[in-house]
């Protein structure tokens, strides 16, 4: 197990590294020196051009640069953004537990829905639940989400006014966050009414996020099912005699959720994706909407920042669910 | 189609290396595979439905200029947000209804056809071609040459792809042809891998050391002998590649940063529709189940193509 971990991790290492590069060089790709993309629009004078740019090591030749860039990463310094002035960090772990408390509920609904309904469509194959689970699904899984987001707007929203356009939070509530996640800190605050408007904020994001997961979530569930429950060992279960019910719980659904466990984990750069545009038709402070507003403002050190913190979440995830899929599934690890 | 062509004839040859065909016989062959292909994709009513919605899709692209009852920026200032003929207030002369600005709304969807299908032609084909060249020459080459285009492609396949697309958008400006380069090299590494794995899988093959002791170049090994018999996967990716490009397009369109307004391409037309969602639901409603048609369309199709291509799941 311990060479399946080293082996892992010595692939993910140079991956990160690669990612450093590319966003170190992601300011300097822009047309232009950084100083004066970090300028901006305002002019500035050669002189204090050529202190700043003395200032900032961007003097240096490149590979200096890096190194110094590799080494402030190394003790968290990912920059200052321009706009507010506050460490990038700081400005990421500010904004993450929105994104985060948003993922989870729409990890938790696309599971709770797409598997009981993947296991079905793969249990009553060909029947009308099959082939209305797979349109759905299938419909679902080319659904425009920032489309689908307007649409539950117009209709939850606008036409029925059960749910707010907007935001994380009534401006009727206010209390200082202690946690970061909207459902905690509302209980915690013990405002009335406070918990109940952030889940009706949650509900329409939630929802649209979770599209696409669920979508594929039930996908493969229903082919894993198939695929298991041809095998000798359920047939065998069958012909002992055992009720339908144990035959599909016990011994087809643990083989079967093996591979549906790799996908809801690799589901997690899908939903850093998707964050990005439900965040943005919602208004909500997440880092997805962050990074847009970043490019839009020419905050160049945040997207590069959020860049690589994105990128390295995605990463470790995927080596997590990596390692994970060894641990169920011992005959990678073997060959891993 | 002419892929799904090149590939029985290959097999064919593989099979029956000795023999020189006849042209009449290979021929046959080709029909027959054909014949078998369309066997096994009529079989799938799915992919048949979405292969006809797209022809029409296409066809409206084509016949736009002929088809729409206006120009697509052709504004009409008595009738700004007009509803569609069937609810009170329209007229037929605005089947769809009319936008903020009184452009009719039928007419731009039929001329953002256009941008949407060639969207998906030239991400598909950038992605495609840099991606079998990069696959082939991992899978041909080995060594350090493989180890680096496959770590970078891990590095590409790190960043979610959207976020990716953004920034390299940022970094040429919004646009469509730089939204078309950055959502293109965001699919590049999945056909880089599925042609580096299937190219290696065919390399042990006894055809390709026959080939390859008869005196092959490299480049008649890479394109000649071993592409084709790779087509498979590449084709049902590729279909599938061209409905997620025109949904990363449109996506970067309702940001803001692919095709620039008045163009009508799909999701530029979401990003307009935006501010009258409370007043005006059919300019919201239209384009996007413009796209969501298009894209179901292509994603049945790409099934369809799996079924019928792929010799795993074919119940013979």
């Amino acid at each position: 197990m311990l060479r399946f971990i080293l082996t892992r991790l010595g692939h993910l290492i140079p991956t990160f590294l690669g990612v450093t590069v590319v966003a170190f060089a992601f300011i300097r790709l822009i047309p232009g020196d950084p100083i004066e993309v970090l300028a901006g629009e305002r002019s500035i004078s050669p002189e204090r051009h050529a202190e700043l740019m003395a200032q900032f090591g961007y003097d240096k030749p490149l590979w200096e640069q890096y190194l110094v860039y590799l080494g402030n990463l190394l003790q968290g310094d990912l920059g200052r953004s321009i706009v507010t002035r506050k460490p990038v960090v700081e400005e990421f772990m500010t904004l993450f537990p929105a994104t985060i408390e948003l993922s989870l509920c729409a990890i938790i609904l696309a599971i709770l829905v797409g598997l009981p309904f993947g296991i079905l469509a793969g249990v009553k194959r060909g029947t009308i639940l099959d082939h209305g689970v797979m349109t759905v699904s299938l419909t679902g899984y080319s659904m425009p989400i920032f489309w689908w987001g307007l649409l539950l707007i117009i209709f939850f929203s606008a036409n029925l006014g059960w749910t707010p356009v907007s935001g994380r939070l009534s401006v009727l509530y206010f209390f200082e966050p202690v946690t970061g996640f909207m459902l905690i800190d509302s209980l915690l605050s013990g405002e009335e009414g406070a918990f109940r408007s952030a889940v009706s904020h949650l509900i329409l994001p939630t929802v649209v996020l979770a599209t696409i997961p669920m979508a594929v979530i039930a996908r493969q569930t229903r082919s894993a099912m198939l695929e298991v429950l041809s095998e000798d060992y359920v047939r065998t279960a069958r012909a002992k005699g055992l009720p339908p019910l144990r035959v599909v719980g016990l011994h087809a659904l643990r083989n079967a959720l093996i591979p549906v466990v790799t996908v809801i984990g690799l589901q997690v750069g899908v939903l850093l994706a998707g964050a990005i545009l439900t965040e943005t038709i919602f208004s909500w402070p997440g880092i997805g909407k962050w990074m847009v507003d970043s490019i839009f403002r020419r905050d160049y050190p945040s997207v590069q920042g959020g860049l690589l913190m994105i990128a390295g979440i995605v990463m470790v995830v995927n080596m997590l669910v990596d390692l994970l899929y060894g641990l169920i599934n011992p005959r990678i690890r073997r060959t891993g | 189609m002419t892929e799904v062509a090149q590939t029985p004839k290959n097999r064919t040859q593989k099979t029956q290396p000795q023999k020189t065909e006849s042209p009449a016989r290979e021929e046959n062959a080709t029909l027959l595979m054909l014949k078998e292909f369309w066997f096994y994709f009529s079989e799938n009513r799915g992919a048949v439905i979405g292969m006809v919605v797209i022809i029409l899709v296409v066809l409206m692209a084509i016949l736009a200029d002929v088809l729409a009852p206006h120009l697509p920026n052709e504004q009409y200032r008595d009738h700004l947000l007009q509803p569609p003929a069937w609810q009170e207030g329209g007229s037929w002369a605005f089947p769809l209804g009319t936008d903020a600005t009184g452009r009719d709304m039928l007419s731009r969807i039929m001329h953002g056809a256009r941008y949407s299908l060639l969207i998906g032609c030239i991400v598909v084909t950038l992605s495609l071609s840099s991606g079998i060249l990069l696959g082939l020459v991992a899978s041909f080459l080995r060594g350090i040459v493989e180890t680096a285009i496959m770590r970078l492609m891990d590095i590409i396949l790190a960043v979610p792809s959207l976020l990716l697309a953004l920034v390299i958008v940022a970094i040429l400006g919004p646009g469509l042809e730089n939204a078309m380069i950055a959502v293109a090299v965001v699919y590049m590494p999945h056909f880089v891998r599925l042609t580096r794995a299937s190219a290696i899988a065919e390399l042990s093959k006894d055809y390709v050391t026959a080939s390859r002791v008869s005196g092959a170049g490299l480049f008649r090994l890479m394109f000649s002998t071993v592409l084709p018999n790779c087509m498979a996967p590449l084709i049902v990716q590729a279909t599938l590649g061209f409905s997620a490009a025109i949904l990363d397009a449109a996506a970067l369109g309702f940001l803001g940063m692919g095709a620039q307004p008045p163009t009508p391409e799909w999701g530029t037309l979401l990003a307009d529709a935006r501010d009258f969602i409370t007043r005006a639901w059919w300019v919201v409603t239209f384009p996007g189940l413009a796209i969501l048609i298009t894209v179901l369309s292509f994603n049945l199709m790409g099934d369809g193509l799996r079924d019928a291509l792929d010799p795993k799941l074919k119940r013979s």
